[in-house]
């Protein structure tokens, strides 16, 4: 692996809320190499969006974000807003969850393709900006490129909407593309073409991706790595194949266990499926995250006295060196 | 015009000839012979048969509002009974100083409420938003009258800025027009700016809180692009109706504020018609009033098809 694009290490994020700080994010590293993508799993509140959206200062002046976030060679997290300001939507693009609100309603497709190319000075004057905006348009599939520029958000479709956002990330040519659970708010038949959408665009422009999602098909199917997150912290990351075929922390086999196209693969002939098995529990508040391990109080195979009490350390658990298989869990077999 | 403009039209119709009946009704409902007013204690039957009969008031109901519809429509709405001239002019005459009013207090209520209820919601709970809340709470309990009143005891006495009342008009004299607008329209647009403030302040947290707003700042626009394209442009939609209401409500007549400054528009002219039960005048103004709210509703709503693209369509 080169250099790798984004180098973050012991991200935290603290928001305050009525009830005490929240630890939304508790000492987050991984790294994003050239071309390669990476997938950030979990539940619902589990900190990985806004894992993300810290790097590049999005979210509320209210939030404290600690730690350090190499971006070519300069620390995100050490930058003035001005700064990050020249890296959204030029270094780093970023596609959302739902394309219905993530546009807005009363603005022409082309106005909010272009605002983007001319802030950041990729061309210059009105004209070009129309001729590149269609291009991208183009690009990521849209019919009629040109004529879309006119249109609005709610004459498109919700594919179609999302292949705008797409657009609009990739307007500034970034090195790291992060789609934050961008097909969690569409059909299936759609997700599945925006997909391949994002991973023919990567390939094209050798683009890195971090994909935030809770869907492990699409991970299985695009991310080259995968990075599971529960209450804030990373329990679990390595290989998607090592993960995926050995899963070390609790958390990912329960995951695991839950997704329908493993349970599939698992039936032999003859044999009666086996029940999906949802994870127990719901995940703990960020104001009140356990003093040992977080998945604790919901583990299926606690009873080691650390688990109660101290925080298991991420080790290696498998895979080989420039790529470890790691996993916090005082369960897995640590290899050293 | 568009298929949403023909049918906005053909509805604001439809309610101007309901509200042409009530007006109608009402005015006839209240007790009192205006004939018998207009002529005073003393008056042979002769004349008072004369009158009601030049007034057309001996004829039934039906017939009177069919004559005075009739007569509406093409701009002639009687005559007054107490001055003996045509309403239509009497109405003229008092529209420019409710005009100059009504677009006078529309802007110091926007130049008030736009600033002051964006940086409310920019800064939430911060000094400028407790200013705003105090100058909105104050603009909205006190009464215009007594507003208007300290003002003059303070800019027209005490200081001699602005005249204390009287209206010249602008095709006199620009600078008299625009030195006498000052007071009243501060007063009356104190009150509707406070109103409007609110309003801004809550419709740009509304916009602010939008996602859109995180994908424009995501794109790496600028703090003022992002304000202005993706958080105002989007709040502006709730403020122009509302804007709207409010204008139409200046434009019917500050009768209080009229007469504190002694300016002679529409809201003194109807107050004098009903004291005098004047019929054909305060039906005209009456009239009047629903057309102009009627019209600013009608421009509103296509106003609003050109400002959000998901209405024309």
């Amino acid at each position: 692996m080169s250099a790798p694009v984004l180098e973050v290490a012991d991200l935290r994020v603290r928001l305050e809320t009525p009830r005490g700080p929240a630890h939304v994010v508790d000492g987050l590293d991984y790294a994003v190499g050239a071309g390669e993508t990476v997938a950030i799993v979990g539940e619902s509140g589990s900190g990985k969006s806004v894992s993300v959206l810290a790097l590049l200062g999005l979210l509320p002046a209210s939030a404290t974000v600690t730690g350090t976030a190499s971006f070519g060679g300069r620390d995100l997290l050490a930058m003035s807003e001005a700064e990050l300001r020249g890296v959204r939507g030029n270094g780093i693009g970023m596609v959302f969850q739902d394309p219905m609100t993530s546009l807005n309603p009363v603005l022409s497709v082309g106005r909010q393709l272009t605002e983007g190319l001319l802030a950041h000075g990729v061309v210059t004057g009105r004209a070009a900006a129309r001729a590149r905006a269609a291009d991208l348009l183009a690009d990521v599939g849209l019919p009629d490129p040109r004529g879309a520029l006119e249109r609005y958000p709610h004459e498109l479709s919700g594919g179609m909407r999302q292949r705008v956002v797409i657009a609009i990330a990739l307007a500034g040519e970034p090195r790291l593309l992060v789609a934050d659970e961008a097909t969690t708010a569409l059909d299936v038949t759609v997700q599945a073409q925006i997909v391949d959408l994002v991973t023919r665009l990567q390939a094209e422009h050798g683009t890195a991706v971090v994909w935030i999602t809770h869907d492990l098909g699409v991970v299985a199917g695009i991310a080259d790595r995968v990075l599971v997150m529960y209450g804030g912290r990373c329990v679990e990351d390595g290989g998607v194949d090592d993960v995926f075929d050995a899963p070390a922390h609790p958390y990912t086999r329960g995951l695991l266990g839950a997704l329908p196209a493993r349970v599939d693969a698992q039936r032999g002939p003859g044999r009666r499926a086996p029940d999906l098995v949802a994870i127990a529990g719901t995940p703990p508040p960020p104001t009140e995250l356990p003093r040992g391990c977080v998945f604790w109080p919901r583990c299926p195979v606690r009873g080691d006295v650390r688990c109660e009490t101290e925080q298991p350390p991420l080790v290696r658990v498998g895979g080989t060196d420039p790529r470890p298989h790691r996993a916090a869990t005082f369960y897995g077999r640590e290899i050293p | 015009m568009s298929g949403f403009a023909l049918r906005r039209a053909a509805q604001s119709l439809v309610v101007l000839l309901g509200v042409s009946l009530a007006v109608f009704a009402l005015v006839h409902l209240v007790p009192g012979d205006p004939v018998r007013l207009a002529l005073g204690t003393r008056f042979d039957q002769a004349t008072y048969d004369a009158l009601r009969e030049r007034a057309g008031l001996d004829q039934p109901l039906p017939a009177q509002y069919l004559q005075w519809i009739g007569g509406a429509v093409r701009g002639d709405l009687g005559v007054s009974f107490r001055s003996g001239e045509p309403v239509t002019a009497l109405i003229l005459e008092r529209l420019p100083a409710t005009l100059s009013l009504a677009l006078g207090s529309i802007v110091v209520a926007l130049l008030i409420a736009v600033p002051l209820g964006t940086a409310s919601a920019l800064r939430p709970r911060s000094a400028v938003d407790g200013l705003g809340t105090v100058v909105s709470q104050i603009g909205i309990s006190v009464p215009e009258f007594w507003m208007g009143i300290m003002l003059i005891l303070l800019f027209a006495g005490t200081l001699g800025w602005f005249p204390a009342g009287g209206y010249v008009p602008f095709a006199r004299d620009p600078a008299g027009w625009l030195h006498s607008l000052v007071l009243p329209a501060v007063t009356t647009g104190l009150v509707s700016g406070s109103v409007l403030t609110r309003f801004t302040r809550s419709s740009v947290l509304e916009a602010l809180s939008a996602e859109h707003v995180r994908t424009a700042r995501a794109k790496g626009l600028g703090p003022r692009a992002v304000l202005s394209w993706h958080v105002l442009r989007n709040a502006m939609l709730p403020l122009v109706t509302v804007t709207g209401v409010q204008l139409a409500y200046l434009l019917s007549g500050v009768v209080v504020v009229e007469i504190v400054f002694a300016w002679p528009g529409l809201g003194q002219l109807a107050l004098q018609a009903v004291e005098a039960r004047d019929y054909p005048l305060l039906q005209g103004a009456v009239l009047l009033f629903a057309v102009v709210f009627l019209l600013l509703n009608l421009g509103v709503d296509l106003l609003y098809g050109r400002l959000d693209p998901r209405i024309a369509a």
